[in-house]
């Protein structure tokens, strides 16, 4: 025997599951508390916020004070491991589309750093009759008991509102804005546009029941990941509780190569590089989970040829990879001018959404489909890389202290003076909308280039058109009112036709799904509306690829309120002995 | 657990401690499963950027004369005043070395716009920008601080000025001078109760309704 050889496991999990993000997590927690014996693996290495957090560092205490890096892109001290490129792991584009992933390989995955704005789908989500979007083989009132879960399990904060399209949840207290926020809600109402408080998976309060997670402290650096468990993470909420049954194993730095089938086709196990020893290994499971990411879970089921699956695993539509969607994302900020030499407090709050604009449009009237929600900021926050960068060209546009104008720029104590004068007046807004399933976006398999563990990489053709770019432009003239509204001066550059209204290039919102969506006819769906492969009834895939048609909400809270369906859902079939 | 058992968790006995030391956590449970934790993993850092940061701080990119002209420049960006020392006080040329490195994109301008500089020194005054006296540091940086008042031939050192002058203020507003000059209150555990009733009450905000 040579030097390189594959190593089987002797043992068969019940499960095993590829990944340990919000929809790994919540598989392997429901699981595992189900009593099934699960193998979680992890392509990165393991993380356990309660020790490996920077939280409560001050800037200071970074060399690059919080700045990000190629690896950190969100900062020095943010969760999340990786970033849009990783070393050794290239991944290419077809012709001159554009589409950046952002992978983070670490137990929780992309949970570790995000916003925590944790939102239901909505009816007309499910079910959209606007005649252009696909609808779900799932109604609202299906998932709806799932999502209620989530919300107890997990803990969210917001108020009932009883907007029909964003479906109330059971909410802890939600933190009050921010006094740039306030003036937002006071701008917003003036310009017609609906915000309301903030949904966000935050301990705001204690969480009935749980002994294990603490109350929030209000540090706002949820994105760094919280040492008492305040906010979601998927390590934290859910493999780490699944770990203490006893019944879940979890295997970090296991990249995986393809789900092994037998000559039936039926699933049988995974195989995987360690990135610890180089060596290959193989692992056997009765039912096989896909929760890597939607683009590495089509990834991995695209690479998984067989005889019985000569196109790939789950692939027999050939839709694995198709309708990728990201959502849109656009932006502006501006500051203040009523807010100079504002009174300092603590204003950091808790590190999710303090106010945010749900979708109230009215598309029949508008020159495009669905629509957007409005993700609001501001505040007196820890200053880092980039303070201050705006205060040498905004202290030409008001009145210095002596009540005379003077010119932009400049250096010496009256800048110094400046600097402190500006601190907290600026905020932000970022609209997020749907971006439309289309065929013609999709990853595929590039035939001709490899990662650094021999895998074939993903080759990725994604255009926005006017459906996105159309709704980027309302989303501007929405900001524009809102700041006019507000007393305030804008700050960022003016926005057109030349830079699609300022609309960011599909994969920087990181809220890719789509990649093998479900549906009844096994035709048009890679799942069934289990999440179940509809060519391989032991594989399930429960990350956002499942997702038939995205929202304007973030896709994270149906992913888990699916996942945890899902499960529920294998464990009831495994009793029957289904499958 | 609700707050008070959280910050205690957290080894954290009172609202007003404001530096978390390591958090004290017990052992956890699962130690003895098949877990194969990362080893040596007990930091925030992944393991490529440890070796980078050793790296970055080990090279030295600006030179002696350099590293001088850009304290000179720092401290008549960011001078000391009755609130707070000058940019040197809060060790920003130390920041300035390090970014320039992390950030490779700031180096050629920076190396370029100070040498941009010294030029126009030498010319004018026949010194080095360092070794030139007050009067006409305040002469040149006049003519590159205002980038709308600027004269054509002075563009390149206003983009070099500008540049300096953003690393600066994010340095110096970063450090711990920086943020005490500033008021920044936050980075410490406490209860979130919104805007206090005299701030609203200062800006008219009183007929905002949140919930």
């Amino acid at each position: 025997m040579g030097d390189i050889q594959i190593k089987k496991s002797s043992k068969t999990y019940d499960i095993v599951i590829v990944g340990s993000g919000a929809g790994g997590g919540m598989a392997g927690y429901v699981l595992a508390h189900a009593g099934l014996k699960v193998l979680m693996l992890e392509a990165g290495p393991f993380f356990d916020p309660a020790k490996n957090s920077a939280q409560l560092k001050f800037n200071y205490e970074s060399p690059r004070r919080g700045s990000g890096t190629k690896t950190r892109p969100f900062g020095d001290f943010d969760a999340a491991f990786g970033g849009w490129e990783l070393e050794g792991e290239p991944y290419t584009h077809k012709d001159d589309t554009k589409f950046d992933w952002f992978r983070s390989r670490m137990l929780g995955g992309r949970t570790n750093h995000w916003g925590r704005i944790s939102l239901r789908f909505g009816p007309k989500d499910f079910q959209p009759n606007d005649g252009i979007s696909d609808r779900w083989p799932i109604t609202y009132e299906e998932v709806k008991p799932f999502y209620d879960k989530v919300d107890r399990l997990i803990g969210i904060y917001g108020t009932v509102e009883g907007i029909e399209n964003d479906p109330d949840g059971i909410y802890l207290t939600p933190p009050k804005p921010r006094l740039p926020e306030l003036f937002i809600m006071k701008g917003a109402a003036k310009a017609g546009v609906k915000v309301i408080p903030g949904r966000g998976s935050v301990l705001t309060e204690a969480l009935p029941g749980n002994k294990d997670r603490g109350a929030c402290f209000y540090c706002g650096q949820c994105n760094r990941g919280c040492k008492i468990y305040g906010d979601f993470s998927a390590s934290s909420c859910l493999v780490i509780p699944a770990l203490k049954t006893g019944n879940l194993e979890v295997v970090p730095n296991a990249m995986v190569r393809e789900v092994l089938t037998d000559v039936n086709g039926v699933a049988t196990g995974v195989s995987y590089v360690s990135k610890e020893d180089m060596q290959e290994y193989q692992v056997m499971g009765k039912k096989i989970i896909l929760a890597a990411g939607s683009c590495e879970s089509a990834r991995i089921m695209l690479n998984s040829k067989s005889a019985a699956h000569p196109g790939g695993v789950g692939n027999n539509s050939g839709l694995v990879g198709k309708y990728l969607q990201d959502s849109t994302g656009a932006s502006q900020s501006g500051f203040l001018p009523q807010l100079l030499d504002r009174k300092r407090f603590n204003e950091d709050g808790t590190g999710s959404i303090h106010v945010y604009g749900p979708w109230m449009g009215d598309n029949k009237k508008l020159d495009f489909p669905r629509g957007y929600h409005i993700e609001f900021g501001g505040g007196m926050g820890m200053p880092g890389y980039g303070f201050g960068g705006d205060t040498p060209i905004l202290n030409g546009t008001v009145p210095g202290r002596d009540g005379k104008m003077k010119k932009a720029g400049g250096y010496g104590a009256a800048l110094k003076d400046d600097y402190r004068r500006f601190y907290g007046t600026d905020f932000g807004m970022a609209g997020r909308g749907v971006g439309m399933a289309r065929i013609d976006n999709y990853c595929e398999i590039d035939p001709e280039v490899v990662d650094k563990f021999g895998i074939p990489v993903l080759r990725f053709n994604y255009k926005w058109n006017s459906d996105e770019i159309n709704q980027a432009k309302h989303m501007q003239e929405t900001f524009d009112r809102i700041i006019h509204e507000m007393g305030a001066i804008p700050t960022s550059g003016k926005h057109g036709p030349e830079d699609m209204w300022g609309l960011e290039a599909p994969g920087r919102i990181i809220h890719e799904v789509g990649t093998a969506r479900m549906g009844n006819d096994q035709k048009k769906s890679v799942l069934n509306k289990w999440c179940q492969a509809h060519d391989c009834k032991n594989l399930f895939v429960v990350d956002g690829a499942p997702t038939v048609q995205q929202s304007d909400k973030n896709a994270t809270w149906t992913i888990l309120a699916l996942s945890m369906r899902t499960a529920e859902y294998i464990v009831e079939e495994s009793k029957k002995q289904n499958i | 657990m609700n707050r008070r058992e959280s910050l205690k968790a957290l080894g954290i006995t009172t609202l007003s401690a404001g530096v978390l030391i390591e958090a004290c956590q017990p052992k956890p449970e699962y130690a003895d499963t098949a877990v194969a934790a990362d080893a040596g993993a007990q930091t925030d850092r992944q393991v490529s950027e440890i070796p980078r940061d050793k790296q970055l701080q080990s090279e030295i990119f600006f030179t002696p004369h350099e590293i001088a002209t850009i304290t000179v420049l720092g401290d008549i960006i960011i001078p000391k005043d009755d609130k707070s020392g000058s940019a040197s006080d809060a060790k920003v040329p130390d920041f300035i070395e390090f970014i320039v490195k992390d950030q490779p994109e700031h180096q050629v301008p920076m190396r370029g716009g100070l040498k941009w500089l010294d030029t126009k020194c030498l010319t004018r005054y026949s010194n080095s920008f360092k070794d030139c006296t007050a009067a006409q540091h305040d002469e040149i940086v006049n003519e590159i601080a205002y980038p709308q008042h600027a004269k054509p031939e002075m563009q390149q050192g206003v983009a070099f000025f500008s540049r300096i002058r953003e690393l600066t203020a994010s340095g110096f507003f970063s450090s711990k001078m920086g943020m005490e000059d500033l008021g920044y209150a936050g980075n410490k555990p406490n209860k979130w109760e919104g805007v206090p009733a005299d701030i609203i009450k200062q800006y008219g905000l009183e007929d905002v309704k949140f919930t």
